[in-house]
């Protein structure tokens, strides 16, 4: 189970990461949603994986620590805001800038900024 | 318990759910109501800086649950420190914003009091989750006063702004996860005493989440790799929410005083002063960078951005030598430079605002309207941001200076502060004269007068570092005392035995 655990929270955080270095906006919050994920995913680990087990002290050998689905649960009500946040904001630049790069327009590629400068006459 | 710890957080977030409700009342109704809040945080805070001044730490236990099972919030001299830091500037801010940079957004003071709220649960809470809570508190309301103002220039700042922190979020949840996995306890004063009991292969998990830690406060203060979007961010930013937001890279500097001398201190074992070897090369190298990126600004809000990243610099470098001296240093500089930064963001709008089109470029323009009034406010903010005497920038950075021990870290922190510091001053001197003296004759369509709140807000808090210098002694004595607090660990652990009501203890 552990091995299982890890390998996903490790390819969530992975994906995450590599959509979160796009240069398009969409990618960049379906990567920041995968992290928070992978993050979630990881702090419910922080207790400890076991099944079955009673989350009370004293009443058994092993106990389920409560204290991290807590945390998770914080966690998670606010990832969720901030990707219906982040989602609101892309949008807002897709509209100002009519591009929905990054950095609100894509870097000039010499050629072509030579090209339209000839262009346009300037 | 005493019930006065709860009010720095209870006013603002009364205050703001208030205004929430109230977005169609008129505006001066708004106003009031807002600027109320705000004087009422600051007379609480000043309340809380009586009590902690005593030495002793007072506890609020939320629902009367025994730290380190329920949150608690801790006041100790350097909460009180920072309460009044931060209220003493909202409140100047917030009076500036009422000149006419409060409209167009109907939730502005709903925003500025939940800022504040955020502000305030971080320097009180002594608990390590609830910190993280608080930086998002304080983080979701920045990001919408971020993009206050209208216009579409504050887009693509406030996305790459919103995106990096979000990020900076999910690292502090691994880092708190993994501290947590092993210690089972997120309470500061506990993890004070479980971290020197670390041992074997925990070691290396609990020295990881303490380095990620530190990338995320260094995040928040902006330190040198991390540091790129501020400039920006805060150059865009609407002046009394720039103003703000030069308390925002201090809840940074604050969270690495805390952690890393009450728990990763030198009391804590294998763990002692964990990552502070890497921090002092950083902060003088953030120092290096902010003074180059001051000196080819080329619009005055962009130079006192810098200006923010050369202050952090300044601060973190004596913390990280991790001397008593030198956090005493620090929280002296740490009240100069906040106000004065702040006030120069104010100062550069007045500019702004008197030039026409040419704005708050370094460039020569139309000689403005009220120049002596906003030269002489430029001329003393920039003389104690750059640390000439007689203002307060020049005794916090010469106490910054004393508190280095002679070896080869003096001379570095010497040499690049010094050096640093002429510089900065050569970028404040080339902006003001070109800003103020190099003036062209044309003609300019005159500005609106300039409104009292405005220009009394502004001068009040470029005058508060002369304040500071009237009051040194006092205030000198009291970040002595901070720093002693600060180091004797012990006393910290010691809320652990807080009786709690109607408990047996």
């Amino acid at each position: 189970m552990e091995l299982l655990f890890a390998l996903v929270i490790g390819t969530l955080t992975a994906s995450g990461v590599y959509l979160l270095l796009r240069a398009r906006t969409f990618p960049v919050v379906m990567g920041l949603t995968l992290l928070s994920y992978g993050v979630n995913l990881f702090l419910f680990a922080s207790g400890r994986l076991s099944t079955a087990q009673q989350p009370i002290l004293g009443t058994a050998e092993n106990y389920s620590d409560p204290l991290p689905q807590a945390l998770v649960l914080t966690a998670i009500v606010i990832g969720f805001a901030m990707t219906a946040f982040v989602v609101v904001l892309s949008l807002r630049n897709l509209a100002d800038n009519e591009d929905d790069h990054v950095d609100g327009c894509p870097p000039a590629h010499p050629a072509n900024s030579k090209q339209e400068q000839e262009e346009t006459g300037k | 318990m005493n019930h006065w710890l709860i009010a720095p957080i209870a006013i603002p977030l009364l205050g703001g759910i208030l205004q929430t409700f109230m977005g169609y009342a008129p505006i001066s109704l708004r106003r009031t109501l807002a600027i109320t809040t705000s004087v009422l945080v600051l007379v609480a805070s000043i309340v809380l800086v009586g009590l902690a001044d005593d030495g002793s730490y007072r506890v609020y236990a939320f629902g009367n649950w025994q730290p380190p099972f329920g949150i608690v919030l801790v006041l100790d001299r350097l909460a009180a420190l920072m309460l009044v830091l931060t209220s003493v500037l909202a409140v100047f801010a917030h009076i500036f914003s009422i000149g006419g940079a409060d409209e167009g957004n109907r939730q502005f003071h709903t925003l500025f009091l939940f800022q504040i709220m955020g502000l305030n649960i971080a320097f009180l809470t002594g608990d390590l989750f609830n910190l993280f809570v608080a930086f998002e508190v304080l983080l979701i309301a920045s990001y919408s006063l971020l993009m206050h103002g209208g216009g579409t220039i504050r887009t693509v700042p406030g996305l790459h702004y919103v995106a990096l922190n979000l990020v900076g979020s999910a690292i502090f949840l691994i880092a708190v996860g993994m501290i947590y996995s092993v210690t089972g306890t997120l309470n500061m004063a506990d993890l004070a005493v479980k971290i020197p009991q670390v041992s074997g292969e925990n070691l290396a998990l609990v020295k990881a989440g303490a380095m990620l830690l530190l990338v995320v406060f260094g995040l928040k203060a902006a330190i040198l790799p991390l540091c790129f979007w501020l400039p920006k961010a805060y150059a865009k930013a609407t002046a009394p929410v720039a103003a703000l937001f030069a308390i925002m890279t201090k809840v940074g500097v604050y969270a690495i005083i805390r952690v890393y001398v009450l728990i990763f201190g030198e009391g804590a074992g294998e763990l002692a002063s964990v990552g502070m070897d890497w921090l002092f090369p950083l902060a003088l190298i953030t120092l290096s960078m902010g003074v180059i990126g001051a000196l080819g600004a080329n619009n005055l809000k962009t130079l006192i951005a810098w200006q923010v990243i050369i202050s952090v610099g300044t601060l973190l470098a004596p913390v990280a030598l991790g001397s008593e001296a030198g956090v005493s240093a620090a929280l002296f500089y740490l009240l100069s430079t906040t106000w004065t930064v702040a006030g120069l963001f104010l100062v550069a709008e007045l500019v702004a605002i008197q030039r026409g089109s040419a704005g708050d470029r370094i460039v020569t323009a139309p000689k403005m309207p009220h120049r002596t009034f906003i030269s002489v406010l430029f001329m003393i903010g920039a003389v104690s941001a750059a640390g000439l005497p007689p203002l307060s920038g020049f005794f916090g950075k010469v106490l910054i200076l004393k508190s280095a021990e002679p070896g080869p870290q003096m001379a570095w922190l010497w040499s690049v502060l010094l050096v640093g510091s002429f510089f900065t001053l050569i970028a404040y001197s080339r902006a003001g004269s070109i800003l103020f003296w190099r003036t062209i004759d044309g003609h300019i369509k005159p500005p609106e007068p300039m409104k009292n709140v405005v220009s009394v807000s502004t001068g009040a808090l470029i005058g508060l570092t002369v304040l500071i210098v009237a009051f040194a002694g006092p205030i000198n004595e009291y970040t002595v005392a901070t720093a002693a607090q600060l180091f004797d660990t012990s006393a910290y652990t010691q809320i652990l035995e807080t009786p709690m009501f109607g408990g047996k203890n």
